[in-house]
């Protein structure tokens, strides 16, 4: 194909300058949410002893997961020589960087004691998923770095199979880890299945790729850069398929718990009766977070509706992420069964859970972290290609 | 020699001999005994066993825990640490009531220790699990992982903390058996409340001592693990569930 020109984005429009300034704003009423919570103890936010994750967990594991999938694009074209995705390829590795920073900082400030990251860093049980976490996710820095560094430099363009293809397999990985920090836990019924790894991966295509198509839409749009319609169909379709197959998942996991009798009260507290959270199943998960992008991806053509779907398919993983993680912390474990359970412990009652402005300043401030540092980034480097009109990308799609 | 004289003899050098050897048997008594800078031993393995039937509709246990682990509340019962509760069930289907304590069941196999990412979540190897407060880095992930809901996150600063026992905001904590009570030969406040106040529904020991009354009683009467099925070996065992 013809050589893909990149070039950074100039930067210096009053316009750049004030996404920074509403972004740095966020960013510090993130840190200010974190210094409140921290100098006061969390009982000034929504968690309690029986909702121990809550708001910032919701965000930090929606941008790691959103982390890991957001690097498929650049997957698809160094390991599946998709040429037409190649010049997004560098994107799509700066935003992998990016929200996995804005993830792990939302993550490491809700920390009962974030000042003791360094004992995290120096003492291991490497029984612990969360343990093996922390490699990963350092790994991956380490990795696509290297794997971008490849992509940047001609001399070492020749190295950016193999770089993207370790980059994938450590992806999968991340992610598998992501999805078992739930999937491992026997102790609790919503979660322990092993079926959460595989949907977390594929919840991380859908989620990641809904925010690249927004990034790529904005970047070209506020930066004058062409963007045309072949590159947006493919990825249009790309969601499309994520999207149902996210779906899929959600539909078999609920299927297989309908089929255990132990599993029947939890399957009507997330189906029918469990108020808010069956509420954000049905209405947040699956109508705004799958059936409204696919009518929007399948049944129009309009670059407004894409962008619209794409919106829809972040609230809904919002949505999902907040069933799983809030919803299945808030469902009474099971210790005793065909025993009605009361204690002092809220034992027995599904417990109560309202997310606080300080948690949500600061998953707030974890998205804003990971598109600042984007948007700086893509004035530093050459990331967007100068162009992706289709008579400069479509040679490449056949 | 005259007989009587040779009696006395006999009799002195026994006497002789039981002075000087009992000090000894004290000796090698004590030197097998465990000082407290000692690590504990797995010859050991601490466990409860409460016999719920007897348990009273009383909160005993909890009030001298708390009392003695310096764990007091600030009113906030959703934020509040608990390290024991008494939970009341009731049978679905026959209404039958009955009210037990609950606390960290202190596990074999502890989930709780399996995912805490630094190892601040260990077991001792007498079978007791405790928080290391100075590498709990208050991730809360053994909150999740714990099936008895038995751990508690210090929500808010804390004061008048024994000097036995170190707390601090931000951290995880749970029952700790009363270790600082154990290692000087004592049983836990919970235990020793229930016998006194309550109703003598709760016995600590070794359960690896056949002369203990746990081990005998584990040993010749049916008892039942909560969770059983996760067979996660509990040292907290019950009677009547």
């Amino acid at each position: 194909m013809a050589r893909v020109h990149y070039g950074e984005i100039e930067g210096d429009s009053r316009g750049f300058y004030a996404l920074l300034g509403a972004l740095g704003a966020l960013i510090l009423a993130g840190l200010g949410a974190s210094w409140y919570m921290e100098h006061n103890g969390h009982y000034v936010t929504g968690m309690s002893n029986r909702i121990v994750w809550g708001m910032p967990h919701v965000f930090a594991i929606f941008l790691i997961v959103a982390a890991s999938g957001v690097l498929n694009v650049a997957s698809i074209a160094s390991v599946f020589g998709r040429e037409l995705y190649k010049p997004l390829a560098r994107l799509s590795g700066l935003l992998a960087l990016t929200l996995l920073a804005g993830g792990l900082a939302v993550l490491v400030l809700d920390l009962g004691r974030p000042e003791r990251l360094i004992v995290a860093m120096t003492h291991y049980n490497f029984k612990s998923i969360f343990a093996w976490n922390i490699f990963l996710y350092t790994g991956f820095y380490a990795i696509v770095a290297l794997y971008l560094w490849t992509m940047f430099e001609r001399r070492m363009n020749d190295y950016s199979k193999p770089a993207g293809l370790f980059a994938f397999v450590w992806r999968l990985i991340l992610t598998t880890g992501t999805g078992s920090i739930f999937g491992f836990l026997v102790a609790r019924e919503p979660y322990a299945s092993a079926l959460l790894a595989p949907m977390f991966i594929i919840m991380s295509f859908s989620f990641g790729l809904a925010i690249f198509v927004l990034v790529l839409m904005a970047a070209c749009r506020w930066t004058g850069r062409p963007l045309g319609d072949v590159v947006l169909r493919r990825l249009r379709n790309l969601l499309g398929v994520f999207v149902a197959t996210v779906l899929y998942f959600v539909a078999v996991h609920h299927l297989t718990n309908l089929y255990i009798a132990r599993q029947y009260d939890i399957e009507r507290f997330f189906l029918w009766d469990g108020g808010i959270y069956t509420a954000l199943f049905w209405f947040g998960q699956v109508l705004i977070g799958g059936v409204l992008p696919l009518a929007l991806l399948f049944g129009t053509t309009s670059r407004r509706a894409f962008a619209a779907a794409a919106v829809c398919v972040i609230l809904g993983g919002l949505a999902q992420l907040y069933v799983l993680i809030i919803g299945g912390q808030a469902y009474p474990q099971l210790m005793f069964p065909e025993k009605e359970v009361s204690s002092s412990f809220f034992d027995g009652v599904v417990a109560a859970y309202a997310p606080s402005l300080p948690e949500v300043a600061l998953g707030v401030g974890g998205v804003a972290l990971a598109l600042a540092l984007t948007a700086v980034a893509l004035k530093v480097l050459p990331f967007l290609p100068r162009s992706l009109a289709d008579g400069d990308v479509d040679s490449a799609a056949a | 020699m005259s007989p009587d004289r040779r009696q006395f003899l006999g009799w002195g050098a026994a006497a002789a001999a039981g002075t000087v050897l009992a000090p000894v048997i004290r000796l090698i008594d004590l030197a097998q005994a465990r000082s407290p800078q000692e690590a504990a031993s797995a010859l050991q393995r601490w466990g409860l066993l409460i016999d719920i039937t007897k348990c009273a509709d009383c909160d005993e246990c909890v009030t001298a825990c708390h009392e003695e682990n310096g764990v007091t509340g600030h009113g906030r019962p959703e934020t509040d640490a608990q390290w024991i509760r008494k939970v009341s069930l009731r049978d679905k289907r026959t209404g039958y009531a009955q009210t037990l304590p609950l606390m960290c069941q202190h596990c074999e196999h502890p989930p709780c220790v399996d995912v805490c990412p630094t190892g601040a979540s260990f077991k001792r190897d007498d079978g007791i699990v405790l928080v290391d407060k100075h590498t709990c880095i208050g991730c809360r992930y053994c909150v999740m992982a714990c099936p008895y809901g038995a751990r508690s996150f210090i929500h808010e600063t804390v004061s008048g903390q024994k000097s036995d026992v170190p707390r601090g905001k931000g951290t995880v904590e749970s029952c700790t058996l009363c270790v600082h009570r154990v290692d000087r030969g004592e049983t836990p406040a919970c235990v020793e409340a229930c016998n006194r106040d309550g109703g003598k529904a709760m016995v600590f020991g070794d359960l690896n001592d056949p002369s203990a009354e746990i081990h005998r009683r584990l040993r010749s009467e049916p008892s039942t693990q909560v969770r059983a099925d996760l067979a996660l070996n509990t040292g907290v065992r019950y009677q009547g569930l």
